[in-house]
């Protein structure tokens, strides 16, 4: 925990990153998580697009086909997406407003090794050969039905994971509510600080849905349960219900902090404010609120009724306005401005018309009686690649580049960035362009072959290439982030030069306690107005150097995450097994145990001394 | 934060929960827990409401025939209580009166596992007339939409008596005072979850 | 900025041919649609995406000419744009056209949705008792689809056979998973629960006769399991007077021999296939696997393999390596002459001419 750089055992630093409860420690390692399973997740859509290369092809088998459509979905959305947002969210956000940690650095920590243990337990289906196969919604008629653990293993692992994301949500907006710079207003906070704060305020309502639902489905499959067994009375529409509640949301929660992302590359690289702020954070709140009112609109086939449809229609069409208002801002903001094409800023310009592609296709699906045509086709493939590759992945990738400098202290090669940028984003419309028409032409979604002499052939071979050009722009990002890690040059505050928000006025990487003093905050964009006043560290102090308090490291997070991961093996195999049920009970007792052990043991933190901040700030040669 | 700063009555602060930043950040996000057990639990409704009566093996297993009111009632009025007595134990933590809070807290739980202990009585009766977890979806709703809620009541159980003994020795401080005012809200959460049990289960349930 | 540019060109190509290319083809192609409720649907297509062309035309000429007047090699590197904070004028015109624009589309689709969703004259009689509108209930299987006519009194199977020029109304339920009833060139798609029954009509207007196949193809929409994707079925759709004809042959077929040369075929077919496929047309819904009354009139083996003698004895030999998780029996006990007479029966049962 000190801010001296000193060998120390590889051992000792494993023991350091088990324990960490440091927010910047938690985001990098959520972001390298989430690379890892965005890696995991593109291989298998490589493999989908090979299947698909020509007609009856048989290069995988029809149920290896769904197993690998299934994860590729579940990993995409909650293992890549999710978390490299949510490694962003936990490195930045703090920063940008002034604070020194989150408000819960614990479970923090704990939400970390719950996606980290969910993700394993979900992909060691690999290894024991049951791997979900219903798809990523996991319909329930076909997933109550379908043979080995596969579905057990979607249930129990999303759960785990989907456990860590709501804390990680209620902390994002505690930190937010309670732990501001004086002066950090709720109207002077950045953009991407205020889509984390509307995107865990969505996790908080949208994630409880989907616990209930995967419990269901657990107990239906495992302990006897009838929710969804029509033959007993239950009934598979209302999982339907309970996905999409939770679904719908869902996709904001991921598109929202892209959003957030894009609203301060703008700015930065084209010099200028961003464009009716407050419209865009109304716009913001708005879309997360209408957001919970269209959860139907993945059902308009389902045979809700006329009234249902048209009513879900119409509000599915509303969210285009704010939506609309934010692409407009964002123009906005760069129409007089200074515009200069960095990689981040060249993800943020691909990233308009792609979005706007993938957004005006969501609104013909919201169209109910056209989505008959097009639900389940492959037009809807392609619409919600557009949104989130074209939004989410881009904005990933935007703000990766950006903040990479600030994480790691290290800065990425712009350009083999461009060159990843390149090859990504032609690979992308390549790919998921022609799927609209694939979609007309009557080719279902989620099927593993089709026959000759359909008039797909072609579409579906430029959509394989497409997929493989959007390979090779992940590997190029790869080989820069070990390329310049291997270089490794130091790193200015404000690498891009016209930062604007908290986080650019700090070291990079920063101290452990992050500012050495609080900053006083007098504006939106405090650095920029700071430095056009001619105050050229970008920070007021709001107090005086003084002792910082910081929260102590625990390794009882990762042992808590143990316990429910080796329950989660228990409850899967009480029926077939003898030791299921011991397991089980073991697995969450020793959750509890050490649940009990954290709420009895006083942790109180610890004291960074003044002399030792004033020693950091004197090396850094920031002044006091 | 020090441990060991003794207060009395007259230094002790208006809101001791919410004193520090650590315990504001606590009494923030515990609320925004309960928000999200809020949904958890419209959604066990939603569920409950949608299955109630389905797939039954047979009249007597439907909502009007199985329940037990005089039982429930008594359950009823066992969790009330507990809920108006931690009301009373806060009223002693916000005067810094370490022993009566104790002893207020204490009866809160044994009105608690009163409760508890009818319950399993009640889930072990319907299981022996043979409305057991798996006899139809009807069931599977019930025991998982008042089990989840006893399942509540238990862990609200444990976390108490472990405060109660944890802190048996060394009194109040603005560390635990934010731990008690936060089970007192859980608690009262509880409640009100079972009053909306009560009503929309077993009320509505015999009147059909 | 040139790759840039050049590249916008490459892409506007490229969507220009696609769209001079492809209407697809006729008979799976929801862009030639064959029927009036494909027509509304394709109608809301078109106008939806000339409103949908019209916001990307306004969004990408903004974004063009900000990208080539502001870039910052041409303002200059010390250039210090006016930090506008925004514009109350802009932000009402951008917030009130987008929502004239929904609600131009809004109104046809509430329109079309009640219009589509209209099932109330389904059950109408006339005044004699009889049903005034073709009734078909159709039950989705693993992998299969089963065409009862409730009121005709026969059932059929992969291929549903439709008058044209009137409305077809549909009872939709699935039998094990749910799956997905669509066929794209004549309307959109409907689910298959498993626990309601869902309704909604069709209209055919194009004779199947002048298609490719001589059917309208049609696709399970939904993932059911390992052979989703190989769940077709087939449209046939012909004059009313034409399926008065076939309903008369189906109702027929009801103990109906075969001809001289299949004789040995039908024997073994009665030994082991009957117990799970009917070769009357005569029934009910409910049968384990698909009536073959009309198997000869078919396109298709087994949804999707051609319909020859050759695909027929493969099948039988062998169903899981072409069908995964379909719940026929493989026979691999079978002589090659045996399957032979099994092909040659099978394919003599016909109704059509």
């Amino acid at each position: 925990m000190s801010s001296v750089a000193q060998k120390r055992s590889f051992g000792a630093t494993v023991w350091d990153w088990m324990t960490t409860v440091d927010h910047k420690k938690i985001g990098i390692l959520y972001l390298l998580g989430g690379l890892f399973f965005f890696v995991l997740g593109g291989i298998e859509a490589l493999i989908i697009r090979l299947q698909l290369l020509k007609p009856n092809n048989d290069l995988v088998s029809a149920g290896l086909f769904n197993e690998l459509i299934t994860m590729h979905g579940t990993t995409m959305i909650f293992l890549a997406a999710m978390p490299i947002l949510f490694g962003l969210m936990n490195a930045i956000m703090p920063l940008q407003i002034g604070a020194r940690d989150v408000a819960f650095p614990f479970i923090n920590s704990l939400g970390l090794w719950m996606f980290i243990f969910g993700g394993i337990f979900l992909n060691l289906s690999w290894f024991f050969g049951q791997v979900p196969d219903a798809g990523w919604t996991s319909y329930t008629s076909l997933a109550i039905t379908s043979e080995g653990h596969g579905i057990d293993f979607y249930a129990i692992g999303l759960q785990i994971a989907g456990g860590g994301t709501l804390m990680a949500g209620i902390n994002f907006l505690v930190t937010i509510i309670n732990m501001r710079a004086p002066g950090m207003t709720y109207m002077r906070m950045p953009l991407f600080t205020w889509t984390t704060f509307v995107a865990s305020a969505l996790i908080l309502f949208a994630f409880p849905p989907l616990t209930i639902g995967l419990f269901m489905l657990t107990f239906d499959r495992l302990f006897g349960g009838n929710f969804f067994d029509h033959t007993m009375g239950g009934n598979t529409i209302i999982w339907e219900h309970i996905f999409w509640i939770f679904g719908h949301p869902e996709v904001y929660i991921l598109i929202l902090p892209a959003f957030g992302i894009f609203s301060e590359v703008f700015p930065i690289f084209a010099r200028k404010r961003l464009f009716g702020y407050a419209s865009m954070v109304f716009a913001t709140v708005l879309i997360g609120f209408l957001g919970f009112m269209v959860w139907a609109h993945h059902m308009f086939t389902v045979g809700l009724g006329p009234t249902a449809n048209a009513i879900f229609a119409v509000a599915t069409m509303a969210i285009a306005v704010p939506t609309g208002v934010k692409i407009f801002n964002w123009l906005l903001t760069i129409w007089g401005g200074s515009i200069k094409v960095t990689v981040p800023m060249l993800y943020a310009l691909g990233f308009i018309p792609s979005f706007v592609m993938g957004g005006v296709t969501g609104i013909m699906q919201g169209a109910a009686p056209l989505d008959y045509q097009l639900h389940d086709s492959y037009f809807i493939v392609a619409h919600f690649h557009y949104v989130i590759v074209g939004g989410v992945v881009l904005g990933i990738f935007s703000g990766m580049t950006l903040w990479w400098p600030k994480m790691f202290g290290v800065m990425l090669s712009e350009t083999l960035g461009k060159w990843t940028f390149w090859f990504f984003f032609i690979g992308f419309h390549l790919t998921f362009l022609i799927q609209h028409w694939l979609g007309f032409w009557g080719m279902p979604r989620r099927v593993w072959t089709y026959m000759d002499g359909q008039g797909w052939n072609s579409a579906n071979f430029i959509s394989t290439i497409g997929a493989m050009l959007m390979g090779i722009g992940v590997i190029i990002f790869l080989i820069n982030v070990i390329k310049s890690h291997v270089q490794k040059k130091p790193v200015p505050n404000d690498p891009w030069g016209d930062g604007r928000t908290l986080e650019w006025a700090i070291p990079s990487p920063p101290p452990f306690y992050n500012f050495a003093q609080t900053p006083l905050v007098r504006g939106l964009d405090s650095v920029w107005i700071e430095k056009q006043e001619g105050n050229e560290s970008g920070l007021t102090p709001a107090e005086p150097v003084q002792d910082i308090h910081m929260p102590n490291g625990s390794i009882i997070p990762f042992l808590m995450t143990l316990g429910i991961f080796v329950a989660g093996f228990g409850a899967m195999y009480r029926l077939e097994t003898s030791w299921g049920l011991p397991v089980l009970v073991l697995g969450l007792f020793f959750t509890f145990a050490t649940m009990s052990a954290r709420s009895l043991k006083d942790d109180l933190g610890f004291y960074v001394k003044k002399e030792q901040v004033l020693k950091d700030l004197k090396e850094k040669g920031g002044k006091i | 934060m020090d441990l060991n700063k003794k207060f009395t009555p007259e230094t002790w602060p208006a809101n001791p929960e919410r004193a520090t930043l650590e315990a504001k950040n606590k009494f923030v996000g515990f609320w925004l827990f309960i928000a999200g057990e809020v949904i958890l639990f419209s959604t066990l409704f939603g569920v409950y409401i949608a299955l109630k009566d389905k797939g039954i093996s047979g009249p007597e297993f439907s909502a009007q025939e199985l329940y037990e009111l005089p039982l429930v009632f008594v359950m009823t009025m066992l969790l009330l209580t507990s809920s108006l007595t931690s009301v009373f134990a806060m009223y002693h933590m916000k005067n810094y009166n370490f022993k009566k809070m104790q002893i207020w807290l204490s009866v809160t739980a044994f009105l608690g596992l009163g409760f508890l202990m009818l319950e399993v009585y009640e889930f072990a009766h319907y299981a022996q007339l043979g409305f057991t977890y798996n006899n139809s979806a009807f069931s599977s709703a019930f025991f998982t939409l008042v089990g989840t809620h006893g399942f509540h009541v238990a862990i609200g159980l444990v976390w108490i008596t472990l405060l109660i003994f944890r802190n048996a020795k060394r009194g109040l401080n603005l560390y635990n005072a934010t731990k008690y005012y936060t089970f007192s809200l859980y608690w009262h959460f509880i409640d009100v979850v079972w009053v909306f049990i009560f009503t929309v289960v077993y009320l509505m349930g015999v009147v059909g | 900025m040139k790759r840039l540019k050049n590249w916008r060109l490459f892409s506007l190509l490229a969507a220009l041919t696609v769209f001079l290319a492809g209407c697809g083809q006729e008979e799976l192609s929801t862009l030639l649609p064959a029927g009036q409720v494909g027509q509304d649907q394709f109608n809301l297509l078109l106008l939806s995406s000339a409103i949908m062309l019209l916001v990307i035309i306004v969004v990408v000429i903004i974004y063009l000419i900000s990208l080539v007047r502001f870039r910052r090699s041409k303002v200059g590197e010390d250039h210090m744009p006016e930090q506008v904070e925004g514009s109350h004028t802009l932000e009402l015109i951008w917030t009130t056209i987008p929502i004239i624009l929904v609600l131009i589309l809004a109104v046809p689709t509430v329109y079309y949705t009640y219009k589509l969703g209209d099932v109330t004259a389904m059950g109408a009689v006339d005044e004699d008792g009889n049903a005034e509108n073709l009734v078909v209930d159709v039950t989705a299987k693993l992998y299969w689809w089963e065409f009862e006519y409730p009121d005709l009194g026969i059932v059929t199977a992969q291929e549903l056979v439709v008058p044209m020029d009137e409305k077809v109304y549909f009872n939709l339920l699935a039998a094990d998973v749910k799956h997905s009833f669509w066929i794209p060139a004549v309307g959109g798609k409907l689910d298959t629960n498993v626990e309601n029954v869902n309704k909604f009509y069709l209209t055919f207007e194009k004779d199947s006769k002048n298609l490719k196949d001589g059917v309208f193809y049609g696709k399970c929409a939904e993932l059911c399991g390992p052979s989703h994707a190989l769940m077709d079925f087939k449209v046939k759709t012909m004059p009313r007077a034409e399926f008065d004809q076939w309903v008369v042959a189906m109702q027929a077929t009801d103990g109906q021999m075969a001809d001289a040369d299949a004789t040995d075929g039908e024997a073994l077919f009665a030994q082991s296939c009957i117990g799970c496929h009917a070769v009357s047309g005569v029934g009910t819904t409910g049968a384990a696997g698909p009536n073959l009354a009309t198997f000869g009139d078919r396109n298709r083996v087994a949804g999707y393999m051609d319909h020859t003698e050759e695909s027929i004895k493969e099948w039988i030999k062998d169903t899981q390596k072409y069908k995964p998780g379909n719940t026929m029996p493989s026979f691999p006990q079978y002589s090659e002459a045996e399957l032979d007479a099994l092909a040659v029966y099978l394919m003599g049962l016909k109704v059509e001419e």
